[in-house]
């Protein structure tokens, strides 16, 4: 029976301007006439057009698309390695410089991060690429899988995979038929989180990726510094809308599948009853 | 033997793309500066065995730290750093809690929404967001626009390129971290404490103080190092928002090492800045295993 | 030498200190709270008594200011509490969950309604001294609510609210979360701080052996309205309607047609066996038409089991025993009469198991006196 008084309703509502007025007005001036971005002259979609003329902003773009996808999956393994050993392996030498390692990389500032890595491939005489950028959003990716997925992993009831274990299934095939499936969401969620991060990072590519390849933050980057482009705009506004239609599907989706578990569940109640 | 492979795999691959890393920075700030590539001296010759590692040893010095006390461009740096992310984290504060407290006073069927558009910022890109301000500061931005046309200013405001753009980038951007761990505080907050105060004489105002405020304080704590850790190292918000004037240790480093060449100082600078950065993230680990212990 | 009773609710010179004077409260569309009209006493022990959702806490919740009546009036004190804040109010409230400040020691718990009164530093901490003695828990104030035990948050809770001395503290199911033993342990020392300290207690709960043990009169509630008012003896012995027969304590229910006959009613219940009497009590205000439906309320206790048919009583039927609950100190029997009806007859085991005379199956005969059974019309 409560109520918002007038304040939560003025801080909710100026809260949320200042974190969608920025992207909103970035959406609507993509489609400006217009060179200037500041002035509006008619709506066009022109930018879009030369957007996708825009060979060099197509080449980032698949750059990208490869390291996130190869850069996640292979995060989510190890994550899920990572998470399964943090909460299951028990003692063993060094657990505490494990776990160590598993957390440091979520509270290091990205520049240290790409900077390391670029002195580790350089001694050791690897040419970098998109082969190195990927191994660098795996190693920071994976520890964030690992943070998703053992805090799912904590309140896995561990009696269903010794059920498993009791009825003749080896402890790997428990592993599989079992608990990956009921973790499943947990794993699919530290993708999803290892395939945004990666996108998204520009420092650590940026240090790893040497002159061979670019990735589209790069390349946004080194536009953005020469100021606000109606172009960039376009590209943005297409980023945007994906990551929109992909959490707001993914949410309508799980709330969907909540709906009708509980729908089952009181169907079930009144055919009890 | 399964375990053994289990464990081997993930650790392995942070020992060696993690840790060693990060010994290699820590060796070369202690190297001294060469024009070669890599632009460093010594350089760990394993053939030489035994010999080659004491030769290896007795070149390694603090130079380069020396060199970041002597040179007042890193002072200025790492103190300009230490403030942006403190007034940075204080407004996000001011801006974060409010907006936490109406979600958690919010009727329970818009909790959901209102999370997941606290949420959906964070899954777009980083950049994109940064970017999004510029349009909006500069001189002929939007604010600007919008500002005189209101007729509240006849020239316009100069945000662009200063720190007052670089507090609103890490405050637009770090919201959401300031906002999560408060409301997750504020929602758990037991209605039936509020009602007790004002039974025993408090009004709302003071039951607000005594009890709400205290109770969402490892909220408060934890939203205020989640944004002040990594405001403090960053390197974006500065170069797109900042000018060459903001001076933030993320921007020095990156300066140092793309644009000077000089791995050794970059490398020291980076040393330095994670020295700093251990105090804050120490604290805020304490803070978490009280919260986690509490909830026992 | 007479113990003067207490009763205020029977004298007309005494003033209520809580009046609800047609109280009307809805929640939308819901009626929580019909139309009640309702006094408390000063130095009352009073019980809101019903099952979950019969609105005996949105009744507590008026009365502490958090919820206000959508229509009529509540007066305390001879003063009309509309508008006024819980803070306000000379009312306090123990809360189900306790609600005890997790950030605060169980001293400052007890000092917090106290430090918004303003008083000189030694007056306050002489109170709370005072409070931890009459709860026994001077050795714990230095804890935090967390570290001590759900018995003795129980009287944190109530030593807090005590410490404000309020006119009137407010109970909401104080007990529930205690187990059996402590429960029983505590409503006696309930009793004792209730009578020490003069305070005039409202107590909310859903057990009523709980209600029936503290309190000095009931109110049995049902969705939204209060059904009897009474002493705990009177709601027992004397119901007014089967609902309240049924909610407190267990009881048998026969139900027939009522004739007047001699001193009281005869009721009519199943065919070809002679009518039960029951004999109307003075002052007993019901009246049935003849024919018209009744019940009859006989608790268990009331009836007696024998072998043959007992002499000389008019309320005597027959039936075969169904179950026996053995419960140690006693037993319950459950007969099965001839029209199907199932009565209930409890005796106490005063002789060893096998020396007594029923068991299962066995053909038996009931009884109980022209008083023990109550009848009601609805």
């Amino acid at each position: 029976m409560r109520r918002l008084s007038w304040f939560n309703v003025t801080s909710l509502t100026l809260g949320f301007a200042f974190l969608y007025l920025p992207m909103v007005i970035l959406v609507i001036y993509s489609f400006n006439a217009s060179k200037l971005v500041t002035v509006w002259a008619g709506f066009s979609t022109k930018w879009y057009g030369e957007l996708l003329q825009n060979q060099a902003f197509l080449d980032a773009a698949w750059v990208t698309l490869k390291v996130g996808v190869a850069a996640s999956t292979l995060a989510t393994v190890l994550g899920t390695m990572a998470a399964l050993v943090l909460v299951r392996a028990g003692r063993f030498p060094g657990r505490t410089l494990f776990s160590g390692m598993i957390y440091a990389p979520l509270v290091m500032p990205e520049v240290i991060t790409g900077l390391s890595l670029l002195l580790l491939f350089i001694s050791l005489g690897v040419d970098r690429g998109v082969f190195t950028i990927i191994l660098a959003h795996t190693t920071f990716a994976m520890c964030y899988v690992s943070v998703v997925v053992s805090s799912r992993l904590v309140t896995f009831d561990q009696s269903l995979e010794e059920a498993a274990l009791d009825l003749g299934c080896s402890p790997f095939s428990a592993f599989r038929l079992v608990t990956l499936p009921i973790i499943a969401p947990a794993v699919i969620s530290g993708w999803l989180l290892a395939f945004t991060l990666s996108l998204d990072d520009l420092v650590i590519a940026s240090f790893t990726a040497g002159p061979s390849a670019t990735t589209l933050p790069i390349k946004i980057f080194s536009a953005v510094r020469l100021g606000v482009s109606p172009e960039i705009n376009a590209l943005c506004t297409i980023m945007i809308s994906i990551v929109a239609v992909g959490v707001i599907g993914t949410s309508l989706a799980t709330k969907r599948a909540a709906q009708r578990q509980k729908r089952d569940e009181q169907a079930a109640a009144r055919a009890a009853g | 033997m399964r375990k053994f492979s289990l464990v081997s795999v993930p650790y392995f691959w942070l020992l060696i793309l993690f840790l060693v890393p990060f010994l290699i920075v820590l060796k070369i700030s202690l190297s001294d500066t060469a024009l070669a590539i890599p632009p460093y001296t010594p350089t760990l010759d394993l053939s030489e065995g035994w010999a080659g590692f004491k030769a290896f040893w007795s070149e390694l010095d603090f130079e380069n730290f020396v060199f970041l006390t002597e040179d007042a461009l890193y002072w200025k740096a790492y103190l300009s750093s230490l403030q942006i992310a403190a007034i940075s984290t204080t407004l996000a504060l001011l801006v974060g809690f409010p907006i936490a407290y109406g979600m958690a006073q919010a009727p329970d069927e818009w909790r959901p929404t209102l999370m997941m558009l606290v949420i959906l910022p964070f899954w777009t890109s980083f950049l994109i967001r940064v970017y999004s301000w510029i349009g909006i500061l500069s001189t002929e931005g939007f604010l600007n626009q919008f500002l005189l046309w209101l007729g509240v200013i006849d020239t316009p405001l100069i945000i662009m390129n200063t720190k007052i753009a670089v507090y609103i980038g890490i405050v637009y951007t770090y919201l959401p971290f300031m906002i999560l761990p408060i409301y997750s505080a504020l929602e758990k907050l037991d209605g039936s404490l509020l009602e007790a105060a004002e039974d025993l004489g408090c009004t709302r105002t003071k039951a607000f103080w005594l009890i709400t405020i205290p109770l969402s304080r490892p909220g408060i704590i934890a939203g205020c190092f989640l944004v002040f850790i990594p405001a403090l190292g960053e390197f974006v918000i500065p170069s797109l928002l900042g000018g060459s004037e903001t001076l933030m240790i993320g921007k020095v480093l990156w300066e140092e090492f793309f644009n000077n060449r000089d791995w050794p100082v970059a490398s020291a600078v980076a040393v330095v800045l994670l020295a700093i950065l251990i105090i804050p993230i120490i604290l805020f680990q304490r803070n978490e295993q009280k919260q986690r212990e509490a909830g026992k | 030498m007479a113990v003067p009773v207490f009763a205020p609710w029977d004298d007309p010179t005494q003033k209520p200190l809580i009046q609800f004077k047609g109280v009307t409260k809805r929640f939308g569309d819901f009626t929580a709270i019909d139309n009640q009209t309702l006094d408390i006493y000063t130095r009352e022990f009073f019980a809101l008594l019903g099952p979950s959702g019969c609105g005996k806490t949105t009744m507590m919740r008026m009365l502490a200011g958090f919820e206000q009546p959508t229509e009529g009036q509540i007066v305390i004190g001879g003063k009309d509490m509309k508008g006024v804040p819980p803070n306000e109010r000379e009312v306090n409230m123990m809360f189900q969950s306790y609600a005890l400040f997790p950030h605060l020691s169980v001293w400052e718990n007890i000092a917090f309604g106290l430090r918004r009164m303003n008083q000189p530093k030694d007056v306050l901490e002489a109170r709370v001294e005072e409070m931890l003695r009459l709860t026994r828990l001077t050795k714990f104030a230095k804890r935090k609510p967390h570290q001590i035990s759900g018995g003795q948050r129980q009287r944190v809770a109530l030593a807090r609210s005590l410490a404000r001395a309020p006119k009137l503290l407010l109970l909401d199911e104080p007990l529930g979360a205690l187990d059996k033993k402590l429960r029983e342990e505590t409503q006696f020392e309930l009793m004792d701080i209730q009578e020490n300290t003069g305070t005039t207690f409202v107590i909310v709960t859903h057990d009523q052996e709980e209600a029936m043990t503290v309190a000095s009169r009931i109110a049995v509630m049902d969705e939204g309205r209060v059904i009897q008012v009474a002493t705990p003896s009177n709601i027992y012995e004397a119901p007014n309607s089967v609902y309240v027969a049924d909610f407190i304590g267990d009881v048998n229910i026969i139900e027939g047609a009522a004739k007047r006959a001699g001193d009281g009613y005869d009721i009519t219940w199943a065919e070809g066996v002679p009518p039960l009497h029951t004999r109307k009590e003075e002052g007993e205000l019901i009246s049935i038409p003849d024919g018209g439906k009744a019940y009859l309320a006989i608790r268990p206790e009331k009836v007696a089991i024998h072998t043959e048919k007992p002499q000389g009583m008019t309320n005597a039927v027959q039936g075969r025993i169904i179950d026996v609950a053995y419960l140690g100190n006693l037993s319950t029997y459950h007969v099965r009469l001839a029209n199907g009806t199932m009565v209930r007859a409890q005796t106490a085991n005063t002789r060893r198991l096998a020396l007594r005379p029923f068991t299962w199956e066995d053909e038996v005969w009931l009884s109980w006196t022209d008083t023990a059974a109550i009848l009601l019309a609805e």
